[in-house]
């Protein structure tokens, strides 16, 4: 089975954020990036179902240069190998334009299975996986906790709201947005990390794609949001802050 | 601006986030000049578009096919589809749900459009639109234009809108079929059944009180620290995804969208940065405390009293001042 797992570069979870001049992105000369989160439950997924069913796994980034450096991560982990979209303004396509972009680079390998992370930490659209598979005109399912392939189908738990849960089943190919949780992450060995060296990574570049980057939507500005509640913040060393807090919950919210 | 709301049932009954989209719909149809419509989809759900015709809007659409009774991807992008060409709207609106967004990117994209999804919120700058949502994990805001022409598509947050301040009509609008084409092997995907996985042994929705722990709390063994403070509270313990995740918590004690939703009279969240799928599932609680390590982090936005602090050294404080005076 010929697996294709979409990674995105995201910023580091605890990076401070600034936004950049002109307002409209963060700045990124102040950040380290680390592999978006969800899509790192997509590549396990994507590696153990090599494991059981055989088969090859390539993962394929958009971004700048540095996005290299999430791919040569996702190889030390045993991608087989990996594909760069290569685009310095990555951060400003809207989620059509990236889709219609990474759909173009998938459809030429036509893999038996696309396997996505349900959204990204920093723009969070969650549309990828979803829009990739109207692209390509394939079947897709999302939010998956359990693959079972079986035949050439595919039976799939999807998770719903409120603990709930349905199977659906699919055929092959396929396109899987894949739920935070489902799987635990593996580490790369030291072994792994060698064997990296020595795989490949294609570089593309967005534009020798053909596709229209015509955008549907943008984003005008961003900000950090404006409270909408008043947030009374409490001081003091742990001692006196929690006795202050407990005070207070007592006898001005009344709640204890 | 002529707008058309896509509302979502099962078992013959909304989705309670429909209301809210309807609400969102007829503030921005009644501020644009333009028409309201909404669209009932399924299988033998006439009596949900009656229902529907009560609100008050210009008509109610009804999207009827056998092979519609469960949903699937393909029929819902199919039906609506058609539906959008015979109603003709300029602006699409959906609550954000898991099934919306299985979806309407889809939808959106078969038409060559796009959507903007999750939205908390919209302003009107002289009849041009501009939708907020959040990135970054809720530690941003974002301004977010469409471009090009429409229909254009847009999903709003649960709780964004007040499903409670939907106005009723006068009398009922007409209920309008859509003629809905669809053919089985247009549909690849099989749905089958819908189960729960175990018996929700805990229904953390009526507890007074919740002790809520998220990533800051770092290790399983520390999960005892916070269980002690809420003994000493009488709360029940629960938690934020990654924690069940990870198996620190059983599933069942897990806040947020993909867990239960919470109102309770006071909700601790220790080292939960805030995560707009965890705020979702607890902003409604009436005194909100957050104890957290770094004084942006998004779960600030909605807490009552903030700690910015160690929670290593705040919880054992806490549970010692609370065992001190009790």
């Amino acid at each position: 089975m010929k697996i294709l797992a979409c990674i995105k570069q995201v910023p580091a979870k605890d990076a401070p954020l600034a936004i950049a001049e002109g307002g409209a992105w963060i700045r990124e000369a102040d950040v380290t990036f680390e592999m978006n989160e969800p899509d790192s439950f997509a590549l396990e997924e994507a590696l153990r179902l090599k494991e059981k069913h055989g088969g090859e796994v390539v993962v394929i980034s958009m971004g700048p240069e540095r996005v290299k450096q999430t791919i040569k991560e996702a190889l030390a982990k045993g991608a087989d190998r990996g594909i760069h979209v290569a685009d310095e303004k990555f951060y400003a396509l809207d989620p059509l334009s990236a889709a219609r972009s990474l759909a173009a680079a998938i459809a030429k390998e036509s893999p038996d299975l696309v396997l996505t992370g349900l959204q990204s930490d920093d723009h969070g659209f969650g549309q990828t996986g979803v829009l990739l598979a109207a692209l390509l005109d394939l079947p897709h399912a999302t939010l998956i906790m359990q693959i079972e392939v079986t035949g050439g189908r595919m039976k799939l738990k999807r998770e719903l709201e409120a603990g709930w849960f349905q199977w659906v089943e699919s055929p092959l190919p396929a396109v899987l947005t894949i739920q935070s949780g489902i799987n635990k992450v593996r580490y790369a060995t030291l072994k792994g990390i060698m064997a990296a060296k020595k795989k490949e990574i294609a570089t593309i570049a967005r534009e020798s794609l053909g596709v229209t980057s015509e955008a549907t939507q943008r984003i005008e500005r961003i900000y950090v949001p404006q409270k909408t509640k008043k947030t009374e913040f409490i001081s003091g060393t742990a001692k006196e802050a929690a006795g202050k807090l407990i005070e207070k919950l007592r006898h001005e919210a009344r709640v204890l | 601006m002529n707008v058309l709301v896509i509302t979502e049932q099962r078992d013959g009954k909304f989705n309670p986030t429909s209301f809210e989209a309807l609400a969102a719909g007829q503030q921005i149809a009644a501020e644009t000049q333009g028409r309201l419509a909404g669209v009932v989809i399924g299988k033998g759900v006439a009596a949900l578009a009656d229902e529907l015709a009560k609100v008050k809007l210009d008509e109610a659409w009804l999207a009827e096919h056998e092979l519609l009774e469960a949903y699937t991807p393909d029929s819902y992008t199919i039906a609506l589809s058609q539906v959008i060409a015979q109603a003709k709207p300029d602006l699409i609106l959906l609550p954000h749900t898991y099934q919306v967004r299985d979806f309407a990117p889809k939808l959106a994209a078969s038409l060559g459009k796009g959507m903007i999804g999750d939205c908390v919120g919209y302003r009107n700058e002289n009849g041009k639109l501009i939708f907020v949502r959040q990135m970054f994990q809720g530690r941003t805001a974002a301004d977010v234009t469409f471009l090009g022409d429409g229909p254009c598509f847009a999903s709003l947050q649960a709780g964004a809108f007040r499903g409670d301040q939907l106005a009723r009509g006068a009398s009922p609008a007409p209920v309008k079929t859509a003629a809905v084409e669809l053919k089985p092997e247009q549909i690849r995907t099989k749905p089958l059944e819908l189960f729960r996985e175990a018996k929700q042994a805990v229904d953390l929705t009526q507890a007074p009180i919740l002790v809520a722990v998220g990533r800051g709390i770092k290790a399983a063994e520390n999960i005892a620290l916070a269980e002690k403070l809420a003994k000493a509270l009488g709360a029940e313990l629960c938690a934020s995804r990654p924690i069940c995740d990870e198996g620190w918590l059983p599933m069942d004690r897990q806040i947020g969208s993909s867990g239960q939703t919470v109102s309770p009279k006071l909700y601790l969240a220790l080292g939960i940065s805030g995560a707009i799928q965890h705020v979702v599932g607890m902003k409604g609680s009436r005194t909100i405390v957050a104890i957290n390590k770094d004084a942006n982090a998004p779960i600030f936005e909605v807490a009552d009293y903030g700690i910015v602090g160690d929670i290593f050294e705040l919880i054992p404080a806490l549970t010692e001042e609370l065992s001190k005076s009790a």
